[in-house]
């Protein structure tokens, strides 16, 4: 008997269907892939799983039991935990506290901190994984807050347990170590539902996939028995050539203008941040920046942008050395950057996709040179169909556009500005696998008008595919420099790895 | 012209500006306000009496108008830093000063009206730079930052004072808040001058979508390239500017400094009326018009207590109640909530403004779907 059965489940909002008929069973001991591009219903499948949202039909059997959780509370009681993208705990508490929160231990009232202790103790331990628990959670790095995250939706006796992009901000060495845990529990005889973009840890870890595509279900089928490429072809509904088209493109140094460089950083650096380095970056050149997370990538593309300050070295633009004091200089110079983060740093998420994709230009403007609503919604309908950013109106809130639809009214916001250096920070990160090779195509199209491009990824075939050269960072360090046929994920791997095996801060 | 004329006169208009504005989010404030004055229309009196003398228009409307002009023209600027996700609490400390220091230059150093009006205006502006100076250029939190001046400034208000309730006859001082131009009182047209003025300065400019944007993602809109100190700055010197304007009507009214008195919670008011205008204190979108609006439905509602008899002990209790009311009718969440009971509400006006444009942008609807 399955673990969870769910059969012919729907959900509608107004003016779309976004679940229709969706059949999903989980077995005792086994890792689930559900698969999908964004906005393919993924999401929404989860919230009513777990009581977010209510269901308009179908029914979900957990253990045989017919259940109809009204919410996510109600949905853990029953035994079904739920671990999202964004580590949902609260930093400035300790690891005790946010594994026990909302229903810690008390005695007429008052909490019993022994208790909380050995109970998040033992929650964790349960990952074999020992902390400790009084620390101030965001003293932990990023992937240890994933775990705790998970030991609190085990504490709670889950029978599943859902994880939605646990992996989307974790390195590799951290990723083996959350799938080390993973497996542990599946031995547990626990059922996991298991949700990413990244196509190899679902044939590292999973046993089998539910592929969705716009609210439908496209199929199950047993990770093993199934191609990569089929996966993809069934995710994006396209046919076997084109996506093997996508995957062998391969940029050449053909569009390289010149060979003066459009930015040079001589000796750039800053103390605690990233160790001196040197990098050019030409007009018409992809230029990839490699490394663990934590390695240091993020942190030159903020020196780069005048986030922060160099306290060492050069930066010359244009033969021009120039200073930045602030992202407004950078923009003078016509740079442009897209972060790593896109909800903290790039989207302001309740004003329309209009004033999202005015806002940098109409900031180098000034207030007083205003771009009339004409214009604005000139430029808004220009990139909303050259990006194809799937939106109801121009006049939408962005926070209610899917992730990757979000990042191309990024991507719209800068080429707006018509920089001449773009820096893009994970522009591919926790976007669907459509929207990741418009943005691959996008970012040829701005080298063959001549853009230097500075493209930093944790996904390496991408930055092997997208770069002309490729700069590896280590401990915030640049180890190695790759040119032309010298690319390759071996390569850069190897020059990852060559340099001591010391783990980086993340 | 007879009371029923003019008051069915008075409704058409009003009923027909309410269709207009039925997409908006002011609609549930400018609705509050309706309901309000209907109360009165049936319940109170003399309320919608209206009468000239000396060819100026009296009434009970008249008064409100004059009367909330101070919230009002502190709504105007709280508004903006409200936008920025920060708060003034420091804008009634700023009345006193404006009073104090314009009756202190218009009686002991008799110094024409025109210049004890400017001197004070000026030294409102630089209050509120003082303000703008702790929370964007040193980072202080907002609260905390105006509570300086909130509990400081009576206190240099007094020193400017000498402790002493300074009483003036000057006809210009005395004219701001008590004079009329076209029948109507004056304070009406600084109001409406202001409104206009404040519109033009963040809508006409792209000063409002750098507030908005500041307000709602701070940290996006520095990596945009929006210089979001300068905004930050410029939203609380303007709220100065406003308080000092609030605080020379809220003297010329009585034609003395009080100041212990003048602007006493006025702060609480304004930022009241900014939250019944429909701007979130979160920040982010904001509605000029609407903490307005606002403003007037709170002066709306102090004066039919008055007119009601209601001890100022126990006003507050009620005003509160309404308070609470409106916000929630406001609130998505209450509004989805109690579907069943508003939509008769919404079917009925819906078939009767059909004809109305539909290009007015709509307030965002939260249930499309992600991924």
């Amino acid at each position: 008997m399955p673990l969870l059965e769910i059969a012919g489940l729907s959900k509608s909002f107004p003016g779309v269907k976004a679940l229709d008929a969706v059949d999903l069973a989980v077995q005792p001991g086994e890792i689930h892939a559900l698969m999908g591009e964004n906005g393919a219903g993924k999401s929404t499948l989860i919230k009513v799983l777990t009581g977010v949202f209510p269901r308009d039909a179908g029914e979900t059997r957990l253990s045989g039991q017919a259940i109809a959780p009204k919410s996510p509370r109600e949905a853990e009681a029953l035994g079904i935990s739920t671990v999202y993208q964004e580590v949902n705990l609260i930093p400035h508490l300790s690891v005790a506290e946010n594994i026990c929160i909302g229903r810690q231990p008390t005695w007429i009232g008052t909490v019993r901190w022994g208790a909380i202790a050995k109970r998040a103790r033992a929650a964790l331990a349960r990952l074999d994984l020992s902390l400790d628990v009084n620390r101030q959670l965001s003293s932990y790095s990023i992937a240890i807050q994933q775990m705790v995250a998970i030991a609190r939706a085990l504490d709670v006796s889950a029978k599943l347990l859902i994880l939605d992009e646990p992996t989307s901000s974790l390195d590799k060495t951290e990723v083996d170590e959350l799938f080390r845990k993973l497996r542990i529990l599946r031995q547990d005889g626990l059922g996991i539902i298991f949700i990413t973009h990244f196509l190899e840890q679902v044939y590292e870890i999973t046993d089998s996939i539910t592929v969705l595509r716009n609210g439908c279900r496209v199929g199950c089928f047993a990770t093993k028995e199934l191609p990569r490429l089929n996966l993809v072809s069934h995710m994006i509904g396209r046919n076997l050539g084109q996506v093997e088209a996508l995957e062998h493109t391969r940029a050449s140094t053909a569009t390289i203008r010149s060979e003066t460089p459009m930015l040079e950083a001589r000796a750039m650096g800053k103390k605690g941040s990233i160790q001196p380095l040197d990098l050019d970056i030409r007009p018409g050149e992809v230029v990839g920046l490699a490394g663990l997370l934590g390695s240091g990538r993020t942190e030159t593309a903020r020196l780069l942008f005048g986030i922060d300050n160099p306290d060492q070295g050069t930066i010359r633009i244009n033969n021009q050395p120039v200073k930045f004091r602030s992202p407004r200089t950078a923009i003078r110079y016509r740079i442009a950057l897209t972060p790593e983060d896109r909800k903290v740093a790039g989207i302001i998420p309740n004003l329309t996709v209009r004033e999202n994709i005015v806002l940098a230009l109409q900031a180098g403007r000034g207030s007083w040179r205003r771009l009339s609503i004409t214009e604005q919604e000139k430029l808004a309908d220009r990139f909303i169909n050259s990006l194809g950013i799937k939106t109801p109106s121009r006049e939408q809130i962005v926070r209610n556009l899917s992730g990757g639809n979000q990042q191309k009214v990024l991507l719209a916001r800068w080429l707006a500005t018509e920089p001449k250096l773009f820096i893009l920070d994970e522009p591919t990160r926790g976007i669907d696998v459509g929207a990741k090779a418009e943005v691959e195509k996008l970012i040829q199209s701005l080298r063959q008008d001549g853009l230097a491009v500075l493209f930093i990824s944790s996904e390496l075939e991408e930055v092997v595919r997208q770069s002309q050269r490729v700069v590896v960072l280590r401990d915030r360090r640049k180890v190695d420099e790759l040119t032309e046929a010298a690319i390759s994920e071996q390569a850069i791997m190897e020059s990852i790895a060559s340099h001591s095996s010391e783990r980086p801060e993340a | 012209m007879s009371d029923w004329l003019s008051d069915l006169i008075f409704w058409i208009v009003f009923a027909a500006i309410l269709l207009g504005l039925r997409r908006q989010r002011i609609f549930w404030t400018v609705g509050a306000l309706g309901l309000l004055l209907l109360f009165n229309q049936f319940f109170t009196p003399g309320f919608f009496h209206l009468q000239v003398l000396d060819g100026h228009l009296y009434g009970s409307r008249i008064d409100v108008l004059n009367q909330g002009a101070k919230v009002m023209l502190l709504s105007l600027g709280m508004v903006l830093v409200i936008a920025t996700g920060g708060v003034d609490l420091s804008v009634g400390a700023v009345m006193a000063i404006a009073a104090a220091v314009s009756s202190r230059l218009l009686v002991t150093q008799h110094l024409p009206a025109g210049v004890a009006i400017a001197v004070a205006l000026a030294v409102s502006i630089l209050a509120g730079a003082w303000n703008g100076l702790l929370v964007a250029g040193f980072g202080v939190q907002p609260i905390v930052a105006t509570l300086v001046l909130m509990v400081a400034g009576r206190g240099i208000a007094q020193l400017i004072t000498e402790g002493q309730i300074i009483n003036f006859l000057d006809p210009t001082m005395v004219y701001l808040g008590n004079g009329h131009l076209l029948g109507l009182p004056f304070t009406l047209t600084l109001v409406v001058v202001m409104l206009l003025l404040t519109h033009f300065l963040v809508r006409r400019t792209a000063l409002g979508l750098f507030i908005e944007s500041v307000g709602d993602n701070d940290e996006a809109s520095r990596y945009s390239g929006i210089n979001a100190k300068q905004v930050k700055f410029l939203v609380y010197t303007f709220s100065g500017l406003c308080a000092g304007l609030a605080g020379l009507v809220a003297c010329s009214n009585i034609k003395s400094a009080d100041a212990n008195n003048i602007g006493l919670y006025l702060e609480l008011d304004a930022i009241l009326a900014v939250v019944v205008g429909g701007t979130s204190l979160q920040g982010g979108r904001f509605y000029l018009v609407g903490a307005v609006v606002g403003g007037l439905f709170i002066q709306t509602l102090t004066t039919t207590f008055y007119a009601k008899n209601v001890s100022s002990d126990i006003a507050p209790v009620p005003k509160a109640l309404v308070i609470i009311a409106v916000c929630l009718l406001q609130s998505e969440v209450f509004r989805t909530r109690f579907a069943r009971v508003l939509s008769p509400i919404e079917k009925f006006l819906k078939p009767v403004g059909s004809w109305l444009p539909r290009h007015l942008p709509t307030t965002a609807r939260h249930d499309s779907p992600k991924s």
